[in-house]
């Protein structure tokens, strides 16, 4: 394998660590968010009879946090990096890169202000109001010319495979956003959707599926492309499998937002092309997976002393897992027993702790260190330790969920002899406790090792440029 | 929807399953100019990139669910075309129970597969038969049937007790049943006929104006307050019995109410919209009007005997 790469000097490093950094301290700030409102689910009087402190408003902020803030951060800080090394050319522009990151943080900032408030749109993973809406569509307008502008100054022949992904989730999140948050203003801080009835609910979950599917799906598969083969040291297993599953997933992503309105108002063929396009899914998904694993072959051995290698293939086996699972409950059969309960937040957080911030944590680790002149973190223990905290809470996470989930799809649909129903939702509720005590422990652990993070990011970011270099290798 | 819109979802959605199945065709031939299992001749930051194969299971994986897909599009539909089954999860966009009714009994005149239908027939079938058997006993009979008396409050609770609350006592304008104080009527035959016909009341007027404004209201209000036993100004509720001519069409000369018209007691000190000074004061200057939802259609008569039943129970008490 050759190295040829430029030198520090002729990168955008700048963008890279801000976002870098921010990606760590808002995963703390959303994933504490997750824990305290997990806790108000087992003792609801955390809330302290306060209305900002209410598990409603609450709730919002948290996914806002995790995906906008953690996700969306680690894509923007992963994909300045992977773009300018993988074209071997500078950002586009130096001054779009620094609009991008403090515009994204004003967006962050008033979905932090607003949504405790109680302003909102109503609408899952977009709720914040217009204007925030407008601002970010802004944002995301300059991201997009930036990505593109460094691809079409690059300096290499053919488009690497982690930029297709980056690209296509930077087109479609931007696609989503705009057409489901077309609304009405009535004043500053209040608007009603520009659709209505079942036709709005189709909307909302063509867009929040895909925001699952591009953003939070194409986007780390991105940078699963980079990071995977850079820490393992391995050429990618199978370029045509990448054409492939690439093309196939992204064709098939947009169609599949209807599996969420099984069993609903929704014309039946609509339900019927969600679920038929979900399950073909399957296979192009696992796509990805199978590439992610194969890469390693001939190096699993190092998965005995390299923990980020550790948090990558974990990550890979995560999102296996999930897109087994969601294809799986898209079965209208299946769904019939899981919509509306908590195995589907145990699935959403499969994909999101297992999967998103698993690899986005490997990722950071494998970047932090090399955005300041030196390759390795402070402390590979520290790493280790992160490594199996996240393990541990996420597995006792989601368990806890799908145990809670199947109870109570169960119960819900258990009946008499005569037909009635034999359990009452405060019935089910109950069934349900111990497992909120048990969700909110598993992301008490997951939150415990992001801690960790950011105590070895900063011990790393104030070593000395060229002080931590592969030593115990 | 348009022939327009329903091609247009067909062809879409056709053109991304079969690209799906040619983007693998395509791949699956290696013609990458590069020898199987041997690295691409590009690199990107040193990473490389093999041209191996697709392993097998993935690619046979992959057919086989775009065969299936095709396959069950074709049995339940897209868009206009109904599929080879005629398959429904239910017959949808009618927006009255009798339109509901009648689409239904062309469905099954007509042989259709209407899922819903189905699950109803089913549950019919199979819990139908108790029903049945509780219809065919007379209350004496159920009174004395704990069983039966637990379905009943079983069927209350899922379908009554959003109003009349799970203990049945009732809320504001929803009326307590458990009380012995009825509107139109305690009987059994009664309770029956209120729950399968449902009621809607005379609606009692807004009387601000007739009474001849606040003053007018305050005195009536005053004499009301005084038919239940409690002290009032005796200048006020004098002037207030001279008006009370004009309620007592509906409400009796002696204010005990008229359960052939829902016209409730008002000498018991129960009060189905409040009792309070206020809340009477209200009722008399705006009106009040109540409805009670008509459940022989949604449940059938063996049901309503049941719920009836244990509604009766309830102040009726061995």
């Amino acid at each position: 394998m050759t190295h040829t790469s430029p030198s520090h000097a002729d990168y955008n490093y700048t963008v890279v660590r801000q976002f870098a950094i921010a990606t760590v301290i808002l995963g703390i700030v959303g994933m504490a968010v997750g824990v305290f409102i997990a806790s108000q689910l087992y003792w609801p009087q955390l809330n302290f009879d306060t209305p900002w402190l209410t598990f409603s408003r609450l709730r919002p902020l948290h996914t806002n946090a995790v995906i906008f803030g953690f996700g969306t951060s680690a894509l923007f800080a992963t994909s300045y990096y992977v773009v300018q090394r993988t074209c071997q050319t500078r950002l586009f522009s130096d001054k779009l890169a620094s609009f991008t990151f403090w515009g994204w943080m004003a967006v962050i900032a008033c979905a932090v202000i607003s949504l405790p408030l109680g302003y909102t749109s109503t609408k899952e993973y977009a709720e914040l109001e217009w204007p925030i809406d407008i601002l970010l569509a802004v944002v995301w307008t300059a991201y997009a010319i930036n990505f593109f502008g460094t691809l079409m100054k690059r300096k290499t022949s053919h488009i690497y495979v982690a930029n297709w992904f980056y690209g296509a989730f930077i087109i479609v999140v931007l696609i989503l956003h705009i057409v489901n948050s077309a609304a009405v203003p009535v004043d500053w801080m209040k608007s009603y959707s520009a659709y209505g009835g079942a036709t709005d609910a189709m909307i909302q979950w063509w867009y929040g599926h895909n925001a699952v599917g591009f953003l939070l799906t194409a986007g780390f598969l991105g940078m699963m492309y980079y990071f995977v083969p850079k820490q393992a040291e391995r050429p990618v297993y199978s370029y045509r499998l990448s054409i492939v599953h690439f093309w196939a997933l992204i064709a098939l992503y947009i169609w599949a937002g209807s599996h969420h309105l099984h069993y609903t108002a929704l014309p039946d063929w609509t339900q019927t092309v969600g679920m038929v396009m979900s399950i073909i899914l399957f296979a192009p998904s696992w796509g990805g997976m199978i590439n992610g694993i194969m890469t390693l072959s001939g190096a699993w051995h190092k998965l005995r002393t390299d923990p980020i290698l550790r948090f990558l293939v974990i990550s890979l086996s995560f999102y296996g897992m999930s897109t087994f699972e969601g294809p799986m409950m898209a079965i209208k059969t299946v769904n019939a027993l899981s919509h509306y309960t908590d195995w589907t937040i145990g699935h959403v957080h499969s994909g999101a702790l297992g999967w998103v911030a698993m690899v986005s944590i490997g990722a950071l680790y494998h970047m932090i260190p090399r955005l300041y002149g030196n390759t390795e973190m402070f402390s590979k223990k520290l790493i280790n330790t992160h490594f199996w905290l996240a393990t541990i809470g996420t597995v006792i996470y989601i368990v806890a969920m799908w145990i809670s989930g199947i109870t109570q799809g169960l119960m819900w649909s258990a009946v008499n002899a005569d037909g009635t129903l034999t359990y009452s939702f405060v019935d089910s509720l109950q069934a349900s406790m111990p497992f909120y005590l048990m969700r909110a422990i598993g992301g008490a652990f997951f939150l415990s090792g992001m801690f960790i993070m950011l105590y070895n990011v900063i011990m790393t970011i104030r070593a000395p440029a060229g002080s931590l270099v592969e030593k115990d290798a | 929807m348009t022939t327009f819109w329903s091609a247009w979802i067909i062809i879409g959605s056709l053109i991304v399953i079969a690209g799906s199945a040619y983007l693998l065709r395509m791949v699956i031939v290696d013609k990458m100019g590069v020898e199987e299992g041997k690295e691409m001749p590009h690199t990107f930051d040193g990473i490389v990139e093999l041209n191996n194969p697709l392993p097998r299971w993935w690619v046979i994986m992959f057919a086989a669910s775009i065969v299936w897909a095709l396959g069950y599009l074709a049995v339940y539909g897209v868009a206009n075309f109904e599929g080879l089954t005629n398959w429904k999860s239910a017959n949808k966009e009618f927006y009255s129970l009798s339109d509901v009714k009648a689409a239904n009994a062309k469905s099954r005149e007509n042989g259709e597969i209407i899922q819903y239908l189905g699950e109803l027939d089913k549950a019919d079938a199979v819990y139908g038969k108790t029903f049945a058997k509780y219809a065919a006993m007379p209350v004496e009979q159920l009174m004395e049937d704990s069983d039966a008396l637990k379905v009943g409050q079983r069927l209350f609770i899922q379908n009554c007790a959003q109003c009349h609350g799970s203990d049945a006592r009732g809320q504001r304008g929803f009326p307590n049943l458990t009380d012995n104080d009825w509107l139109y009527g305690g009987s059994f035959d009664k309770i029956k006929e209120t729950i399968s016909l449902g009621r809607i009341s005379t609606g009692m007027m807004s009387w601000k104006a007739v009474l001849g404004g606040d003053q007018g209201v305050k005195e009536v209000v005053t004499y009301v307050r005084s038919l239940s036993g409690r002290r009032v100004n005796a200048k006020d509720a004098a002037a207030g019995k001279a008006k009370f001519a004009l309620c007592a069409g509906c409400h009796g000369a002696s204010g005990t109410g008229n359960q052939l018209l829902g016209a409730p007691n008002l000498t018991d000190n129960i009060w189905l919209y409040g009792g309070s000074t206020a809340a009477i004061t209200d009722s008399v200057s705006n009106g009040r009007a109540g409805v009670m939802p008509a459940w022989s259609d949604i449940l059938g008569h063996d049901k309503v005997h049941v719920i009836a039943a244990y509604v009766y129970s309830l102040s009726n008490k061995k």
